[in-house]
């Protein structure tokens, strides 16, 4: 039955012309101290976005995850609430955290404080204390939001996929244990940060409504005194998938099972990488793409599906994520390896390859648009080596991928038979209807 | 900590002048009763595009939880000129993205785009003004989307629907207020495309809705192009809006429910405040007084709760049940929510609580903290409005719950002007007499 409407037979307007992709107006500068600072003028409201990105790579996993909950609580001058005060009063604010790859201090505020956030970013550099009541606290509540997290399935779905991907390489484990994190005592995370919160080969970024040479130097006078080498702590590569057996992590009582599937892929700078994003657009990385008009649109499986190149400085992975009803974990496994397979066997069409194209083009124009997502590309680029200017080539590279590079993409690194699948569900249920499609071998959560 | 200063200066502290955007506005409304606000920003080559219908959970039928927003999925089914995925893959195709939301009031439909694709958003939305594609077989796909959506945010995890979901029944008495807006699923099993018709003609009216384009337009180029999609919509009016008016509490309502998931308590609790609208003055001391309360590590209860007694983990002060302080009408409230440490005691985090808010009401603020919570307050409002989306999103509720799009350029330095004395008697009002408070206790602690 169709109610309210007949179909008419209005044309969709047509696109005007494409505008050129602009780069905003910056500059940078290293300091003696070897700190890369890169500032970007983008004035549409009268704030700075600020990001310090360090190197921070093989650390200790639950003394580096306490550093970032305790950086901010106190100096040889402040107390931690003297340093949330001060900031405030500049419209300021900083928070810290930590991947396996770099500890990251990020924040926003007027721009007319933005020598003020420095100071004290400054402070927050040279002279944190770590204090023993201070730390106290934050550790009891670092050890409560753990135990959160391990209560939610998008969180133990990540850490089942994360061991069964990366074995014994320091990615594997991104969440410490809660007695680990117990053990840390002040000392220790003075010493910490002692050895490894050093300006060099760290990248400060500021983007905002600011000159870009006077922020440098606003830069330059608050930052030279933060001394310390660099700490040669270079992660290993990343080791390559092994498929096998899918694992399925059993969490009884489960209303739906949370699927992840990875996938190889190649970093940015990779000749392979624009064709193998245009691949992953069709098969899963936004709305209309094959899986989600399949799996969502068409039966229902599931609500927000996705697939996501994720970049990391020891190596790139393809995770495509959903979670689905319980009753229907096989089905949807099966569609998803059908979709793959679909895409690693068959040519794309020339429209769904363009209507993709036209996504990850456009999209490049919207994620520099706000003063936010200029400073997070910005850190995130330079965290890996890169600098703005590349977004023109990775744009250059989008325009040029043909049907054929993607393909072939498409068939190197979307192949099922390369996919690396876990499942986190209950065990009870979906276990022998997966054993129907593949291998399952089960461990509990 | 025991020794705040009481604020006694005689000239007023230095602080960081609150800055302001002066976004342009342009207003009309078409002869089908459409209100369009425009405001043009060149610095970046992207547009917003949003349009609001004056409709959203309050207003759902008894026996229809949750339709408000299963209608919200349907209207991205296809419409007049278009198959079912064609709205994704136009916006998407054009390099855009795209979403919609259900909210207490309102619901919204929203693209962002790269300018040259302004006017196939247009075409879009008056595609599916004029109206959806109803049909049993997207329904059906529907519900079980929407189903799904739920078992992800409220069933398959810790602390679902805590306190949106959970508290709004203990606060209100009457159906629009306290009802489940995700819906239950035998309601959205019951769903019928008759229902969804019913629906869109009653509220999914031309009189009803309001346009927002924002960046890179010129205003006469933009205009000429809405009227070209929009002005043969045919000419519905606004349906009444109900009183959805209750009497504030007279005694403190208190309740707990076990969540199996959950591996540490929380609580969560709730006063109502002033009328958004036709009193956003003393709204506004309310806002302000949830940011005094909650916004960092130089805020009375995080400072109180979380470092000198620890008795709370994490902490957060908002206004308006989905977050949305510039958007919901009366009645709505200001809530607090803690989470606890395992084995963490409610009753004393609601005691001392209600001693910190005597405290600020009889003692006042401590000199700069009302200047410093206003100039973190502006930070966060010009934030949410640098993004192209975020100004055509608040301008339109702006516009159709006040008639006042500008409104966004003047928030910061409205939160500016709030007083230490209306902070005070604001404190002052959050009675325990007046709480609606919900506990959740730990079913899944270890």
């Amino acid at each position: 039955m169709t109610a309210t409407v007949e179909t008419g037979t209005r044309p969709l307007p047509p696109l005007g012309p494409t505008r050129k992709l602009k780069l905003p107006k910056q500059a940078e500068r290293t300091l003696a101290n070897g700190l890369t600072v890169i500032a970007v003028r983008r004035p549409a409201v009268p704030l700075v976005e600020l990001r310090l990105w360090m190197p921070f790579g093989r650390t200790h996993l639950a003394r580096g995850a306490m550093l970032a909950q305790t950086i901010l609580s106190g100096t040889e001058t402040k107390t931690a609430t003297q340093i949330a005060a001060e900031l405030q009063k500049v419209g300021g604010g900083l928070s810290a955290g930590l991947d396996p790859d770099r500890l990251m201090l990020s924040g926003a505020g007027l721009a007319t404080g933005l020598g003020r956030m420095l100071e004290i970013l400054t402070d927050v550099l040279t002279n944190a204390t770590y204090p023993a009541d201070w730390v106290g606290t934050e550790r009891d509540r670092l050890i409560d939001r753990i135990q959160v997290a391990q209560s939610q399935p998008a969180h133990l779905a990540r850490t089942a996929l994360l061991k069964r991907i990366y074995g014994k390489h320091p990615y594997a484990v991104q969440t410490p244990e809660p007695e680990h994190v117990r053990a840390v005592k002040p000392p220790a995370l003075r010493r910490l940060h002692a050895e490894r919160v050093h300006p060099a080969g760290a990248v400060l970024v500021l983007v905002g409504d600011v000159h870009p040479d006077r922020a440098l130097d606003a830069a330059e006078q608050a930052l030279s005194v933060w001394q310390g080498d660099g700490h040669p702590a270079e992660l290993p590569p990343a080791p390559p998938l092994e498929p096998g057996p899918l694992l399925l992590v059993d969490r009884p009582g489960s209303v739906q099972s949370s699927l992840r599937v990875a996938l190889p892929a190649v970093p940015r700078t990779h000749p392979d990488h624009a064709a193998l994003q245009l691949a992953n657009l069709l098969f899963g990385g936004y709305f209309s793409s094959r899986w989600v008009e399949n799996i969502r649109e068409d039966k229902g499986y599931t609500y927000g599906p996705h697939s996501l190149v994720e970049h990391s400085v020891a190596g790139s992975v393809l995770v495509a994520s959903a979670e689905v009803a319980t009753e229907v974990t096989a089905p949807a496994l099966l569609e998803t390896m059908y979709e793959l397979g679909r895409l690693a066997a068959l040519p794309p069409k020339p429209d769904e390859l363009e209507q993709a194209r036209q996504y990850a083009l456009g999209t490049l124009q919207l994620g520099m648009s706000t003063q936010a997502g200029l400073a997070s590309l910005t850190s995130a680029y330079a965290g890996n080596g890169l600098r703005l200017d590349f977004l023109a080539e990775h744009a250059a590279r989008l325009a040029r991928a043909t049907a054929d590079d993607v393909a072939e993409a498409a068939a190197r690194y979307l192949s099922p038979a390369k996919a690396v699948t876990v499942v986190l569900g209950d065990a009870e249920r979906v276990a022998g209807p997966l054993a129907a499609l593949t291998a399952v071998r089960t461990e509990p959560a | 900590m025991g020794c705040r200063r009481v604020k006694v200066d005689l000239v007023p502290t230095r602080r960081a002048k609150i800055p302001a955007t002066t976004y342009p506005v342009e207003r009309f409304t078409l002869d089908n009763g459409l209100r369009v606000v425009l405001t043009p920003d060149r610095s970046a080559p992207v547009n917003g595009v949003a349009v609001v219908y004056d409709v959203g959970i309050r207003s759902e039928p008894e026996g229809r939880t949750g339709f408000a927003h299963l209608f919200e999925h349907l209207m991205f089914q296809g419409s007049e000129n278009l198959e079912k995925l064609a709205h994704f893959r136009h916006v998407q195709g054009a390099g855009g993205t795209f979403n919609g939301s259900t909210h207490l009031d309102y619901t919204d439909y929203f693209e962002t785009l790269p300018s040259n694709a302004l006017e196939r958003a247009l075409f879009l939305e008056a595609d599916r003004m004029r109206g959806p594609r109803l049909t049993e077989e997207n329904l059906r796909n529907q519900v079980d989307v929407v189903k799904e959506e739920i078992r992800v945010n409220v069933l398959n995890r810790p602390y679902g629907g805590f306190p949106w979901l959970t508290l709004p029944p203990v606060m209100f008495d009457t159906f629009p207020n306290a009802h489940d807006g995700y819906g239950s699923f035998d309601d959205l099993e019951s769903a019928t495309v008759a229902d969804a018709a019913d629906f869109f003609r009653r509220y999914y009216a031309s009189g009803n809705a309001v346009l927002a384009v924002s960046g890179d337009i010129d205003v006469a180029e933009a205009t000429e192009l809405i009227e070209r999609h929009f002005g043969d919509v045919p000419a519905r009016p606004a349906p009444e809006r109900p009183d959805f008016a209750e009497p504030d509490l007279t005694a403190e309502r208190r309740t707990s429910y076990t969540d199996k998931l959950a591996p540490l308590p929380a609580v969560a609790g709730a006063w109502r405040v002033p009328d958004p609208v036709t009193d956003f003055a003393g709204y506004l001391a309310y806002v302000v007084l949830a940011e005094v309360l909650t916004d960092g590590d130089a805020s009375r209860l995080v400072e109180r709760l979380v470092q000198r007694d620890r008795t709370v983990t994490s902490l957060g002060g908002y206004l308006g049940f989905m977050g949305d302080p510039f958007d919901v009408r009366d009645p709505t409230a200001l809530l607090l929510q803690a989470h606890l440490p395992p084995g963490g005691d409610v009753d004393k985090v609601l005691r001392t609580i209600d001693e910190e808010l005597d405290r600020l009401a009889t003692d006042g603020l401590t000199e700069g903290e009302l200047d410093r919570t206003q100039a973190r307050m502006a930070t966060h409002l010009l934030r949410d409005t640098d993004a192209v989306l975020g100004r055509a999103l608040r301008m339109a509720v702006l516009e159709q719950q006040r008639g006042e799009p500008g409104l966004l350029n003047e928030l910061p330095r409205l939160v500016g002007e709030v007083t230490e004395e209306q902070v005070r008697a604001a404190a002052a009002s959050l009675r325990p007499e007046r709480r609606a408070s919900i506990e959740v206790i730990a079913g899944g602690a270890r």
